[in-house]
C-alpha cells in the first residue's frame, strides 16, 4: 500500500473552498497542540482569540485597522503578481506613499482649501508609491533587470529615507526629543468609523470593485490575464508586454502607497515609528491564499488581521510569552498555505503493487507453450 | 502442444494495462516481438505507443499485465533494469551532453567505470560497430558538431554498444532528410539481420511499408489489429489507425493567382544563439497562392516565419505585407498589415491554456470595436462569436466556457485555425500546422488551408512533411543553411530532388542518390552553426 500525488483535472469550486476550509481546521488542531505543549487549555486560547480579534465593536474595529493596510497592499501585490513580476516592494511603496501624504499633511495643507487636503495627500500618496514602483519596473521591462532583488533593495532604501525624516529635518520641534513628526492638522485626517477604524476601508472595498471589474471585463484586464497566464502568447498577439508591466506597477505602487496614505492620515495622524511594520510582506502571502483574486484578498485580508490581533490578544490575556503569538501565527499559517497543494493535488491510496496484477508465472509458462 | 510458431518471441507483453488520471493510456495490450524483425507500432496521437514503450523500457510501471522477454517472465523497474535485459531506447528527443564526445556520452552511465575511464578501448569498439552496422561517426566529435541525423546515429551505437537485443525508436524519422531516412532503413536492416529486433514507433503510413516485417497497429489504447507488412496496404492500415475510412485525395483546384501579398527581399537574420539564421532570403507569394517551404529542422524556416510575424528583427533585409513595409515591426503591427499566423508551438504560443476557448478564440479579435465599447469587453458578443467558429470549425469542446487545455491536440489546432483564419486579411504563415495530429485531423487542416487559398489568402506553409508540401502547396521553395537553394512549381517537383536540396545538394539526376560525403559534410557545419 502507498501514497501518490495525483494532479486534478479540474479543480472544482468545492475543492477551492474545501481545502481552506480543511486548513484552517488543521492550522487550529495544530496549534493546539503547542498551546497543550505550553500548559494552555487551546479552547480557551482559541476563544481568547476570537474574542480579541472579532468579539466586540471595539475589537473589531482594531482588527480592521490591520485589514485595511492588508487589504491594499494585497491588492496591489496581486496585480503584479498576476503579471508575473514578483513585486517584494510592497513595503516600500507604502513607506512612499506614508511619505508623500506627510508632506501634504504638515507642509501643503497650508496652502490648500481644508476640503482638498485629505484628496491630496490620496493622490500624491499614490503616486509616490508609484513612482517608487515604477524605477524596478523600468528596469525590468526594458533592461531584464530581477525586479525581485530591485524592489527588495528598494523597501531598505524607502524605510530608512522615512526613518530618517521623522528622526530629523521633520521631527516634531516640540516633541520633547521623541522621534516623530508634529500631529497632522485637523483637515489632514481621514475620517474615522469608529475608534480606530477608518474611511480607508471604504477605499479598499472600491479598489477591490475596479480592480475585479478592470481585470474581468476590459480590454486591458484581458491582456493583463493573458500575459500572466502565457507571456509568449501575449508577445504573439501582439501585447505591448514592457508597457503592460509597466502600468500594471503603476497600479501596484499606487495601491501600497495608498495603504501608507491610510496609516499616517487615518491611524497615526503623524509620521513616526510604526509605519512600515511588515504589512508589505505579509501581503504576499494575502495574495497568494486569495489566489490573486480581488474579494479574496479582502477576505483574506480581514482573517490574517484577526490573526494578528487575536495573537496580539491572548499573549495579554492568558500570559503566555510575546513568541507565542507569533509562533501560533506561523503555525497557523503554515498549514493554510500548505493546503493549497491539496487544491492543485489529490492523494490517492494505491491498495497493491503493480506486479501483485500480474499474471502469475505458471499461466505465462503455459501460454509460452 | 504443436509448434504452430517456428520461433518463440524474443520479447512477449500481455495485457499491458496503464492508467493516468482520466485516461486509460493502455488497455490490455498484447504485442509479440521476433529475433530479426522489425516492428512497426502504428497509432494516432494518444493511441498509447509511446506510453507502451516507456513501459517496456522501465519509465513507466504497468498497472496490469506481463512481460516475458526471452521466455522469462521479467519486472522492469527502470532504464537499468531494461538495459540489463537487452532493451534500449532511442528517445524522440536525444539524450545527449552537447559538450562532450560521441565516446564519452557512449560510456555515460556505464555501470563499473573507472575514474577516468579508458576511451581507447571505447573508440575501437565504436569503429567496429559502426563498420559493422554502417553507423560510421566519428567517436572524437563533440556531440555539438554533429547533424541531427549523425546524433541519431550516436543514440544507436549507444544502444549497441550495451549490446542491447531490443531496440526501440521513437518517431525516428520526424528529424531526418528523406536520405537520412534511407540509411536509417538500411542500419536497421543490417541490425536485425544479427539476430536482434527492433520496434519503432510512428504514425506515418509510408514508413510503416518502408520499414517494417509487420505492424502492430493502436487505436484509443487498444491493440486492434497486428498485421505482416507484406500482406496489408496503407488504406488498411489508415482505416484501422483511424477507425473509418480516409480521403487521400485533396480537392485542389486551380486557383487565380493575384498580386503579391508577402515579399521579402534580402533577409538577414540571427537566431536565438547570435548565429545567422537567414541569409539573404527573398521570395515572394501571390494572393491564391500556397508557398511551402521544405526544410530539415534547423535551416531557418523558424527564423523566417518569426521575421514575418514580427517575432524577431532582422539584421538585413525588408518584409512587405500588403504593400506595407513591416520589416522590424512589432507583432501587433505585423498584425494589422494583414499577417495571420498559426505558429509552431500551439499550446506554448499558440493558447492560453487556463483561459475558456471563447477567450481564446478572441485573443486578436478582442481589440476590435465589435467586442468592447471603448475599454469595456462585452462577454455575450465574445461568447457568441465562439459559439459561431466552434460550429463553423467543428471544434469538439464541451463549451465556450471549458478551459482550453482540455481540448485534444486537433480541436487545440482547430481553435487556433478558427481564430487565425477569421482574422486573416492577406496572408497567413502556417508553421507545422499538422505536426503531431492524427489522420483525420491532419486532413481537416489541409482542407482549411486549400480553402483558405481558395478565398484568395496567400498561405506560406512550413512543413518538415515533404507528402504534406506536395499534396498542398503550388510551389515548393527549399531552405538549406538560412538560404533558399530552390524553388519549384509542385508539379514540376520531385520528391528525391528535393531530398537533396535539403542536404544542402543541388541536384543533378535522379541517379545520383547515392549520397555522397560533402552532403553530409556541410550539414556537420550547419550543425557546429546551429
Amino acid at each position: 500500500m502507498r501514497i501518490v500525488f495525483e494532479k486534478r483535472q479540474e479543480v472544482s469550486r468545492t475543492i477551492r473552498v474545501l481545502v481552506p476550509v480543511l486548513s484552517l481546521v488543521f492550522a487550529l488542531i495544530f496549534g493546539a497542540v503547542l498551546l497543550l505543549l505550553s500548559g494552555v487549555n487551546p479552547l480557551v486560547a482559541y476563544a481568547a482569540m476570537a474574542q480579541g480579534a472579532f468579539g466586540d465593536v471595539h475589537a473589531l474595529a482594531e482588527t480592521l485597522v490591520k485589514a485595511i493596510p492588508l487589504m491594499l497592499t494585497g491588492l496591489g501585490v496581486s496585480i503584479a503578481f498576476r503579471m508575473l513580476f514578483w513585486n517584494i516592494g510592497a513595503e516600500g511603496q507604502l513607506a512612499m506613499g506614508g511619505l508623500a501624504a506627510t508632506w501634504v499633511a504638515l507642509y501643503a495643507s497650508r496652502s490648500l482649501p481644508g476640503w482638498s487636503v485629505v484628496p491630496a495627500a490620496i493622490l500624491l500618496g499614490m503616486i509616490a508609491g508609484a513612482l517608487w514602483a515604477a524605477i524596478p519596473a523600468v528596469l525590468r521591462a526594458y533592461l531584464q533587470v530581477n525586479e525581485t532583488i530591485t524592489t527588495l533593495m528598494m523597501n531598505y532604501i524607502a524605510i530608512l529615507l522615512v526613518s530618517h525624516m521623522y528622526h530629523g529635518p521633520w521631527r516634531d520641534p516640540e516633541g520633547y526629543g521623541f522621534p516623530g513628526t508634529a500631529r497632522f492638522p485637523e483637515v489632514a485626517w481621514l475620517p474615522r468609523i469608529y475608534d480606530r477604524a477608518h474611511a480607508g476601508l471604504f477605499l479598499a472595498l472600491i479598489a477591490a470593485a475596479i480592480l475585479w471589474f478592470v481585470l474581468q471585463r476590459t480590454k486591458w484586464g484581458f491582456e493583463l490575464r493573458i500575459t500572466g497566464e502565457n507571456p509568449k502568447a501575449a508577445r504573439y498577439i501582439g501585447i505591448n508586454i514592457p508597457r503592460l508591466i509597466l502600468v500594471a506597477m503603476l497600479v501596484s505602487g499606487g495601491l501600497c502607497g495608498l495603504a501608507g496614505v491610510c496609516e499616517v492620515t487615518g491611524v497615526m495622524r503623524r509620521l513616526q515609528q510604526g509605519l512600515t511594520v511588515g504589512y508589505g510582506y505579509t501581503a504576499i502571502i494575502v495574495a497568494w491564499m486569495s489566489q490573486l483574486n480581488p474579494w479574496g484578498v479582502l477576505l483574506v485580508g480581514f482573517l490574517l488581521a484577526g490573526l494578528l490581533v487575536g495573537g496580539d490578544q491572548i499573549q495579554m490575556a492568558m500570559g503566555l510569552p510575546a513568541a507565542m503569538g507569533l509562533v501560533l501565527q506561523g503555525a497557523l499559517l503554515f498549514p493554510m498555505l500548505g493546503g493549497s497543494l491539496f487544491a492543485e493535488y489529490k492523494l490517492r491510496i494505491v491498495r497493491s503493487e503493480p506486479q501483485d496484477a500480474v499474471l502469475s508465472h505458471e499461466s505465462v509458462a503455459k501460454e509460452a507453450k | 502442444m504443436t509448434e504452430s510458431r517456428t520461433r518463440d518471441p524474443i520479447l512477449r507483453m500481455r495485457g499491458i494495462t496503464k492508467r493516468f488520471p482520466g485516461v486509460l493510456a493502455n488497455d490490455h495490450i498484447d504485442l509479440k516481438l521476433f529475433e530479426g524483425e522489425v516492428l512497426a507500432l502504428l497509432g494516432e496521437n494518444g493511441a498509447g505507443k509511446s506510453t507502451l514503450m516507456n513501459v517496456l523500457c522501465g519509465l513507466y510501471r504497468p498497472d496490469e499485465g506481463a512481460i516475458t522477454v526471452q521466455g522469462d517472465l521479467v519486472d522492469i523497474q527502470s532504464p537499468r533494469d531494461a538495459y540489463d535485459l537487452g532493451i534500449g531506447m532511442v528517445h524522440q528527443n536525444f539524450m545527449l551532453v552537447e559538450t562532450m564526445t560521441v565516446a564519452e556520452n557512449v560510456v555515460l552511465g556505464l555501470q563499473g567505470l573507472s575514474f577516468q575511464p579508458e576511451l581507447r578501448h571505447v573508440k575501437r569498439r565504436l569503429e567496429a560497430l559502426g563498420e559493422q552496422y554502417g553507423l560510421q561517426v566519428d567517436p572524437d566529435a563533440y556531440i555539438w558538431q554533429l547533424s541531427v541525423g549523425e546524433q541519431q546515429r550516436v543514440e544507436i551505437l549507444k544502444l549497441l554498444y550495451r549490446d542491447v537485443d531490443i531496440l526501440i525508436l521513437d518517431e525516428p524519422t520526424a528529424v531526418l532528410t528523406p536520405q537520412e531516412v534511407d540509411d536509417l532503413v538500411e542500419v536497421l536492416r543490417r541490425v536485425v539481420k544479427e539476430g536482434k529486433a527492433a520496434i519503432f514507433i510512428t504514425h506515418k503510413l509510408r514508413e510503416v511499408m518502408m520499414f517494417s516485417d509487420r505492424v502492430t497497429v493502436l487505436r484509443g489504447g487498444k491493440n486492434v489489429a497486428t498485421r505482416s507488412t507484406s500482406e496489408t496496404s496503407p488504406e488498411e492500415l489508415a482505416r484501422l489507425m483511424v477507425g473509418r475510412e480516409v480521403l487521400f485525395q485533396l480537392d485542389k483546384t486551380a486557383c487565380e493567382l493575384g498580386g503579391a501579398v508577402l515579399e521579402v527581399e534580402d533577409l538577414e537574420a540571427l537566431n536565438d544563439k547570435g548565429l545567422p539564421a537567414l541569409r539573404g532570403v527573398s521570395l515572394t507569394v501571390r494572393a491564391g497562392e500556397i508557398v511551402g517551404i521544405a526544410g530539415v529542422a534547423g535551416n531557418g524556416q523558424r527564423e523566417l516565419a518569426e521575421v514575418i510575424t514580427g517575432l524577431r528583427d532582422v539584421v538585413d533585409g525588408e518584409v512587405y505585407v500588403n504593400d506595407n513595409c513591416i520589416t522590424n515591426c512589432s507583432p501587433l503591427r505585423a498584425i494589422q498589415a494583414g499577417v495571420s499566423h498559426v505558429p509552431e508551438d500551439r499550446v506554448e504560443m499558440g493558447l492560453v491554456g487556463d483561459m475558456s476557448v471563447a477567450e481564446n478564440l478572441a485573443l486578436k479579435a478582442y481589440r476590435t470595436s465589435e467586442f468592447s465599447r471603448g475599454p469595456v469587453l462585452h462577454p455575450t458578443r465574445m461568447r457568441f462569436f465562439a459559439e459561431d467558429l466552434i460550429d463553423g470549425f467543428d471544434i469538439a469542446t464541451p463549451g465556450p466556457e471549458t478551459r482550453v487545455k482540455f481540448l485534444s491536440g486537433g480541436n487545440l489546432q482547430k481553435a487556433i485555425l478558427a481564430r487565425e483564419l477569421t482574422a486573416c486579411e492577406g496572408l497567413l504563415v502556417a508553421v507545422h500546422p499538422t505536426r503531431g495530429l492524427d489522420v483525420g485531423a491532419t486532413e481537416t487542416v489541409r482542407d482549411l488551408l486549400l480553402k483558405q487559398r481558395e478565398e484568395g489568402t496567400a498561405v506560406l506553409l512550413i512543413s518538415e512533411d515533404l507528402d504534406e508540401l506536395m499534396e498542398v502547396s503550388d510551389r515548393i521553395a527549399v531552405m538549406f543553411e538560412g538560404e533558399i537553394v530552390g524553388i519549384v512549381p509542385t508539379e514540376e517537383a520531385d520528391i528525391d530532388a528535393i531530398g537533396l536540396m535539403m542536404a544542402g545538394e543541388q541536384p543533378r539526376s535522379s541517379k545520383s542518390r547515392s549520397r555522397s560525403r560533402s552532403g553530409t559534410q556541410s550539414q556537420t557545419q550547419e550543425g557546429a552553426a546551429g
